[in-house]
């Protein structure tokens, strides 16, 4: 009875009702306790105007940080902080002297023999010739894994070296004392020093690589440079410390003590960061700034842009119909409208491509072709219709492929509508993962892909001559050109800078004439800094150049 | 009970070897290679890239010597990373994820099960339709969208946490929360439905009338019922988040073991592939294996009808 009684009772209050409160308060509780942890986070330090600290993001850990390995756009950055070679790159100028003080060129432009002054690296070893001449040797060597060995194919007999037809030892470098560097070069190279300035002519501690395979890998002792920065810390896949090399020849001119880099591949992050205060700089040229962000940014009067040696264009695989037939490649070509993908796709200043060779490389006076010619293409397609024996319906279907990526979707969506207004014709997209893209372009099993290139070296060759063979590995569509290579072979022996660019540009002229690519835009860096970041260079090559940059105080 | 042990664990290791076999398969047969890149480089580099690393052997050999590096966990160095292995990739990388995936774990546990008791409790009230549109927007909002909400209000307007890295206990909340969202979500609805059914149960009344008070009546009769099929779902759950923290990685730039998981495949990083695979195969199979035995400790019942308990 009395048990029923208590069962009575109960059931008079809602049976779960305590329970239920207390399960309440067990909610409010944890997030209590939630609250209270991130009571306890203290910001990064916001920027100590007595220190001078740089923090920035770069978007991928780099692979590694041997300079003659890198071929990535997260290593050579890190790499150019810890590193400094023969000449240096100089936005909008000649290639300035660095760890050469002084340089003698032959007549021939055939023989450049450099002078070192006296420096150190980082761990106190006297700098010398002979680590240069070591260096590419290595990186020339059969054996040796070296994706951008090709680059040095301008020294006498460095292809020869790789592919194993003659020695390393004649190779055209020979450090004749400590001090002296004497380069033998296979054909007349007039831009040679900006050549030597990139990341591919680097030294290494040759004292250092020889006794520790993995010297480039982690931060600590082994890790040698020489240029105005050395790496402190390096945690993998998340952030890495440089601070100012003590040894660095001219470290006088160094006002930065640190540079912390964070590695955060997302791009939001990273402008949440910067906007946070935990970043100093987003964007170009150590990563890119979110696509959609950059429309807001541009209204605050926030972006800003520099020219990039750089074309984003559309390729025909030429060897296989239609786009062997160059009517309806300019047809495809004309019928572009640039400047509206320019102001309502990547909307960062970029400038329309009318010409392959960017501006930035030499003056650009006049157009190839109107931008938007919807008439001229129409009248184009027509004829190349009738060449091919097909109409409108007949037309075999066309797919364009782009590796998969938000922009790259857009403009090809745009073009895709722009193509459809001026043919009435709808081409198919088709959105394809990097790698696979990259396998298919090298097998020729497309009909449009999307492409860039942005330049190695300040010299319109660099973008010409990747279709200078037909069956180069470099060269996509297939297109080949008898007279085309000769002006370039032309070109490259001759000495004389004027009759050089004039050859040149007519090489330039005959593929703008045949078009096996639509130039779409020229490229741009985007980037959002503090405004007390000074000092940083940025050169047209994508290159950044931190060793004067400083930090504002007032 | 022994025989049952080295039976699974037999067949583990046998589906190991599929596994491991398959995505050499699968490797092989998808274009393109570690060194593909867009600035195509003569063929005489990329064969000597080839040699350098033994990619211009015959298949066979190839496979022998992933299967080799396998068994003896030496898998060599990463293609990509060439200066780290892929041992220390996993063995750096795997703390990182696991410290997340515990903490994630633990939130969508505690407060999916709490949520969930809560809702059934109050069944048909306002505070179960409250539990429900949460639990409702925690399965549906992906954790990527969570991650970047979770960034803005709490990174950048309220300025309460880090916006990402990695390192403290402060920056672990918001990429735990974001990860756990969905599992809590689930959780909570499964914990709910499974406690209304049972306070419907006979038992549950006998209990009552028993007289028994009713925090045990919840936690000894309601919940522990009600918690078996969440132990079915928490075998897969490891591995999902374990496995499933790429995007909540990549968003806050934590230097786990998801990111490496997903990048390897973009990178064609053939030895990071392999090491990887296997090692994530055997984590979900291990944690299937731990969640059977689990049951029968939970329900001694287990071994006579299975099938029934098992919904």
């Amino acid at each position: 009875m009395h048990s029923l009684a208590r069962l009575e009772s109960r059931q008079e209050v809602p049976f779960f009702r305590r329970e239920a409160s207390l399960f309440l308060k067990k909610i409010m509780l944890l997030f209590g306790v939630l609250l209270l942890t991130t009571g306890c986070h203290k910001k990064l330090r916001p920027i100590d105007e007595n220190k001078q600290l740089l923090r920035l993001n770069i978007h991928t850990e780099p692979p590694t940080l041997d300079a003659r390995k890198a071929t990535d756009t997260s290593s050579i950055p890190i790499i150019q902080m810890c590193f400094e070679g023969l000449m240096r790159r100089v936005p909008g100028r000649a290639p300035q002297l660095a760890l050469a003080n002084r340089v003698k060129i032959s007549d021939d432009l055939m023989t450049y023999t450099f002078y070192l002054r006296p420096a150190n690296w980082s761990d106190g070893t006297r700098i010398t010739a002979y680590d240069f001449e070591k260096s590419w040797k290595t990186i020339l060597s059969p054996e040796f894994g070296s994706g951008f060995a090709n680059d040095l194919y301008v020294l006498k007999n460095a292809r020869k070296a790789k592919i194993g037809e003659c020695s390393v030892d004649e190779i055209g470098v020979k450090a004749k004392s400590l001090s002296k560097l004497v380069v033998h070069l296979d054909h007349p190279v007039p831009y040679f020093l900006d050549v030597v300035a990139s990341h591919s002519f680097l030294a290494v501690p040759t004292h250092i690589v020889e006794t520790d395979k993995k010297w480039a890998d982690h931060s600590g002792p082994h890790f040698v440079g020489n240029g105005a920065y050395r790496l402190k810390s390096w945690r993998h896949h998340n952030h890495m410390v440089l601070e100012r090399n003590e040894e660095y020849w001219d470290q006088t001119a160094v006002r930065l003590e640190q540079i912390h880099l964070t590695i955060i591949e997302d791009e939001t992050t990273e402008l949440h960061m910067f906007e946070s205060g935990e970043l100093d700089w987003a964007g170009s040229p150590l990563s890119t700034l979110p696509t959609d962000a950059l429309q807001a940014l541009a209204d605050q009067n926030r972006l800003n842009t520099y020219p990039i040696s750089g074309t984003y264009y559309y390729i025909f695989n030429v060897r296989t119909p239609p786009f062997d037939n160059i009517n309806l490649r300019r047809a495809f070509t004309y019928a572009i409208n640039r400047k509206e993908i320019i102001d309502n796709i990547t909307q960062s200043e970029q400038q329309v491509a009318t010409n392959f060779v960017p501006p930035t490389m030499w003056e650009v006076t006049q157009s190839a072709f109107e931008d938007n010619a919807t008439e001229e293409a129409r009248k184009y397609f027509d004829i190349a219709l009738e060449e091919m024996g097909y109409t409108r319906s007949s037309l075999p279907p066309i797919t364009l492929i782009y590796n998969k990526s938000a922009a790259h979707h857009k403009i090809a969506q745009a073009i895709q509508e722009q193509w459809f207004q001026a043919f009435g014709l709808r081409v198919r997209l088709q959105n394809v993962e990097w790698k696979v893209f990259l396998d298919e372009l090298a097998h020729g099993q497309f009909q449009i892909a999307r492409m860039g290139g942005v330049a190695s070296f300040q010299d319109p060759l660099t973008f010409l001559d990747q279709f200078r063979y037909e069956n180069s590995r470099t060269n996509f569509s297939g297109w080949t050109n008898e007279k085309f290579s000769s002006l370039l072979n032309q070109a490259e022996q001759t000495t004389h800078p004027e009759k050089r660019e004039e050859l040149l540009r007519q090489a330039e002229g005959l593929f703008i004439e045949e078009l096996p690519v639509a130039p779409i835009y020229y490229y741009t860096g985007t980037y959002i800094k503090k405004r007390y970041v000074k000092g940083i260079e940025l050169s047209e090559l994508s290159d950044a150049d931190f060793k004067f940059a400083f930090l504002e105080t007032q | 009970m022994i025989k049952y042990i080295v039976k699974k664990v037999l067949i583990l290791l046998v589906s190991l070897f599929a596994v491991a076999t398959l995505t050499f398969a699968l490797m092989q047969a998808i274009p393109g290679d570690p060194f593909t890149e867009e600035k195509a480089v003569p063929e005489e580099i990329l064969k000597a890239m080839y040699h350098h690393y033994g990619l211009d052997l015959p298949w066979y050999q190839q496979y022998f010597r992933y299967m080799k590096g396998l068994i003896t966990w030496d898998l060599g160095p990463s293609f990509k990373y060439q200066g780290r292995t892929v041992t220390e990739i996993i063995k750096e990388g795997f703390p990182v994820s696991m410290v997340l995936g515990v903490e994630a774990l633990a939130i969508s546990i505690f407060a999916g099960i709490s949520l969930g008791s809560l809702s059934a409790l109050k069944h048909g009230k306002w505070q179960d339709r409250l539990m429900m549109v949460i639990a409702v927007l925690g399965i549906s909002v992906p954790s990527f969208i969570l991650a970047t909400f979770l960034q803005y209000l709490f990174g950048m307007k309220l300025d309460w946490l880090p916006v990402a890295r990695w390192g403290t206990v402060s920056h672990s909340i918001l990429p735990a929360l974001s990860l756990a969202a969905l599992p809590m979500a689930f959780i909570a609805r499964l914990t709910r439905s499974n406690m209304v059914e049972i306070m419907q149960q006979d038992y549950i009344h006998t209990a009552k009338s028993k007289g028994l008070n009713s925090f045990s009546i919840i936690y000894r009769h309601c919940l522990r019922n009600a918690l078996l099929p969440i132990i079915t779902y928490l075998g897969p759950l490891t591995t999902a988040i374990l496995t499933g923290s790429f995007a909540v990685e990549k968003i806050f730039g934590i230097p786990g073991l998801g990111q490496w998981f997903v990048m390897s495949i973009t990178n064609r990083d053939y030895t990071v592939i392999m090491g990887t695979t296997v090692f994530y195969s055997a984590i979900l199979m291990v944690s299937v294996f731990i969640v059977d035995i689990l049951y029968t400790v939970v329900d001694p019942r287990i071994k006579l009808v299975t099938k029934k308990v098992i919904l």
